[in-house]
Order: structure tokens, then sequence, then C-alpha cells
């Protein structure tokens, strides 16, 4: 079978995998790195999304071996190695971001690939980068405050901005 | 999905040769076709990916006022670096899907694919853009044929795209908001010799140009050119989302909303 390397979260990683081993699957079954979810297997949702050479991908819509060679950031490479939150992680924490947990590892990757891009978004244009990263639970409206606060952007009048 | 032998040449040579099999199929940025994979829809026994291939990437102005757009340039890459030459096409790649599919899809994927709803084709017809092959050039007015139907032959690459570069231009989508796609888009191109307007998501045989608003706005370029004509006659696309008279009526707003925004 083929091997493929790629760093994850700064370490090289080797697999034999076949043709059709997507990069979700290779993080979750053989590298154990479980974090990345998987929701639809569809490209709909967003649950399984990662940092591909620092741009966001869906891991459930990309072969492992077309990613040979490639630097790749899943959840667990987020946190520090003392497991201080990363601050988009803190901020989830601190806004209540979440609910169930679900969508959280592809809502983290997302906002932090945002945030790399435009450090200081507006709360439109949060919603329009997050259209990809489906939430059954929160309505939305904490993980935007959670990623207005990580950018160091006052919450306070929130509500009113959204009305 | 069934397992498949893969492959990710370098050169369009190699794809081209690796190509040559009633077997393979090449791979652009996955978007749909991975899926399309899942669903056992396609089974093919050799994927080529056209990912590697740095001649096929990027944006290059032409030294006669056109704008050239490799086969296998991510949406994000044409929102980025179009955005100088070729405003409208620019926020049209931007708008397309969510950020993660912009990252990985790709013109040429895009094309090849002519998806009914999708967003490129409209860009194409109404730029009057010429689709690049390893082996020859297909003018916009031949190349889209019926819903997912295209002049390719089997095998062939779409390795560039050419577009002129109009005086003024803008795409307006009406988002189907479950899948991302175009309920109804629009894209108007404004060049000295006359408009070009073509309707993508709304056309039962797929992309379509509207003459009757090009005639019109060639005549006078204006909203009120675009409200008194009648919606046109083409065969639309009615489904759960939305009825034919509906996305007939949406084709003459987005047209009149395009109008205004060209620039
Ligand atoms: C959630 C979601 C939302 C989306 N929203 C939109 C949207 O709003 N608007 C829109 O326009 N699209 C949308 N898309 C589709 C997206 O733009 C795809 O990227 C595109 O349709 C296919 O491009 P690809 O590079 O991924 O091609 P692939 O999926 O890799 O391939 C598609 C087809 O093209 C062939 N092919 C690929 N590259 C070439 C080439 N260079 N030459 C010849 N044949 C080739 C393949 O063999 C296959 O048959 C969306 C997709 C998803 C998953
Ligand atoms: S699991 Fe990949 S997008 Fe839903
Ligand atoms: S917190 Fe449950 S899906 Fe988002």
């Amino acid at each position: 079978m083929p091997q493929v390397t790629l760093s994850v979260n700064g370490t090289q990683m080797t697999a034999e995998v076949e043709g059709r081993t997507l990069l979700v699957e290779l993080l979750r079954d053989r590298f154990r790195l479980t974090g990345t979810h998987i929701g639809c297997d569809t490209s709909q949702c967003g649950a399984c999304a990662v940092h591909v050479d620092g741009a966001l991908v869906k891991a459930c819509t990309a072969l492992a071996l077309d990613l040979d060679g490639a630097d790749v950031t899943t959840i667990e490479g987020m946190a520090g190695a003392d497991g201080t939150l990363s601050p988009v992680q803190q901020a989830f924490q601190d806004h209540h971001g979440l609910q169930c947990g679900f969508c959280t590892p592809g809502m983290v990757m997302a906002a932090a690939a945002l945030l790399s891009e435009n450090p200081k978004p507006t709360v439109a244009e949060i919603r329009e980068y997050l259209e990809g990263n489906i939430c059954r639970c929160t309505g939305y409206h904490n993980i935007v405050k959670a990623i207005l606060a990580a950018s160091g952007q006052p919450v306070d009048d929130l509500a009113a901005s959204v009305a | 999905m069934y397992d498949f032998d893969f492959a990710k040449p370098a050169t369009i040579a190699e794809a081209r040769a690796a190509l040559n099999s009633d077997e393979a199929q090449a791979l652009g940025g996955g978007q749909t076709l991975l899926p399309t994979m899942k669903q056992r829809l396609a089974a093919p026994g050799l994927l080529v990916s056209l990912t590697g291939i740095a001649e096929m990437k990027g944006v290059r102005p032409t030294g006669d006022g056109q704008l050239v757009i490799g086969g296998a340039t991510t949406h994000a890459m044409v929102a980025a670096e179009a955005a100088a030459h070729y405003p409208a096409l620019a926020d049209l790649a931007r708008r397309i899907g969510d950020p993660a599919v912009r990252n990985r899809g790709t013109i040429g994927g895009s094309l090849a694919n002519n998806d009914p709803s999708a967003c490129y084709p409209s860009a194409v017809l109404a730029s009057g853009a010429t689709i690049v092959t390893d082996s020859r050039e297909i003018a916009a007015d031949d190349y889209f044929d019926g819903m997912f139907g295209t002049a390719l032959e089997d095998g062939e690459i779409i390795t560039g795209v050419r577009f002129p570069l109009p005086r003024e231009a803008d795409y307006q989508k009406f988002v189907q908001p479950a899948s991302r796609f175009a309920l109804v888009g629009v894209f108007v191109a404004r060049f000295s010799d006359g408009v070009r307007v073509a309707v993508t998501g709304a056309g039962a045989q797929g992309v379509f140009r509207w003459t009757e608003a090009e005639a019109a706005l060639s005549a006078d370029f204006s909203r009120d050119a675009v409200a008194a004509l009648a919606v046109p006659d083409v065969e639309m696309i009615s489904d759960m989302h939305a009825a034919g008279d509906y996305r007939a009526h949406l084709v003459r707003v987005m047209t009149g909303r395009a109008v205004a925004a060209a620039r």
C-alpha cells in the first residue's frame, strides 16, 4: 500500500493508506486523534475542519494521499503543551460557545483560521466565515461572541448589533 | 467509497498520459467528486490529482487585457488574486460555498462539472471567456451543453480559462441557504461593443444567456431597461426550493441588481 507522511501538530507521522483513505480517517483511526469529528461526512457541517498548510479544510473531503507532505493542525494542536488553552478555546469556555461540544473542534479551527486572515472581524464577517460550520445546539450567538472576544473586541453590545 | 489507485503527476503531460484510460478520472479539489464517490455514483479505478501541477495554478494578466486563470486554481486564490484585475469575478469566487470549500475547490473542477446551480459558468459565459484544455481552446458559447454536460472529451483537462476584461461587471447571487449554491445567479458584463448576461441556477438546461436583456442593456445600461422586460422565456428548474415562475421572476430582479451594482 502507498505511504503518506504528514506533519501533524508539529510531529512527522507516517502511515500506509488506501487510495480512498480520507484525511479524517487517517487522523482519527490511524493516528488516534479523535478530536476531529465526523458529523455529516458529506462536506456540509464542518465538524471535521482542520488546517492544511494553514488553510481551513474539511478533512472528510480530502484524500490522505493527496496531502502527502502537508502540515496539518488539528484541535489537539491548539492548546499549549502544558494544557493552556489557545485564546479561541479560552474564549469559547468563557462565553459558553458550546453546549454538547460536537461542532466545537471544527468551530475552533474555523475561528482560528478566520482570525489569522482577519484579526479584527466584524460580527457579519464572523457569521459569514462560519457558513460551513453547523451547530445543532447553541444558536451561534455565543460562538460569535466568543470569537469576537478572542479577537480582543468588546462583546457587551453584541446583542444590540445583531438585532 | 470503493478503493482506487491514486496518482499525483507534476505536469500536464504526465496527467494527460495517466488519464488515457477508461478507468481514470481527474481529481480537482474533490469538493464535488469525493461526495459523489462516497455515494457510489462514480467509481473510477484511478484518480489523477491535478493539485500538484504548478503550471495549472495562479492568476495571470496577459499583455492584451485578458486574465488567465489556471484550471487547478482554488476559489480562494481567485478571490484574492483576481480582485485587482476583475473584481466581479473575484467577488463571485469569494462567495462560493464556505471558506473550506473555497480552499480546495477549483475553477477547472467547477467548469468540468457544470452543475446547473454553480457560480463560475455564469461568469465564463457572460464574459465570453475561452476554456483552454490540454488539446484545444473552446469558446464559452460552445462549451456548456445542458445540465452537467460540457464539450469536454473523456480525459480532456481544463488547464486554464482566459477571460476578456469587461468595462464593468457584477454577479448577483440569490443564495439557496442549505446548499450554499445559487438559487438564481446572474452575471452581467458590459464590454465596449455590448452587454452579455448569463444566468445560473434557473434554466432547466443549465447556464444560459438572456438575450433579450443583452439587447436592452446594450442600448440602455440601466435598471429601468431590465424592469421593462418580460421574464425570460426559458424552461426553468422547478423544485421544492423555488417554483419555475419564481425563479424566472428572480432572474429579472437579480439582473436589475447586477446592473445597478456593476463597476
Ligand atoms: C458545501 C458546498 C458548497 C458549495 N457551494 C458552491 C457554490 O455556492 N457555488 C459553486 O459554484 N459551487 C459550489 N460548490 C461546489 C464547489 O465549487 C466545487 O469545488 C466544484 O464544483 C468542483 O470543483 P473541484 O475542484 O472540487 O472538482 P472535483 O470535485 O475534484 O471534480 C469535479 C469534476 O470535475 C472533473 N475535473 C476536476 N478538475 C478538472 C480539470 N481541471 N479538467 C477537467 N476535469 C476536471 C472531475 O473529474 C469531476 O468530474 C459547493 C460545494 C460544497 C461541498
Ligand atoms: S464531517 Fe466533514 S463537513 Fe461534516
Ligand atoms: S454545541 Fe452541540 S453541535 Fe454545536
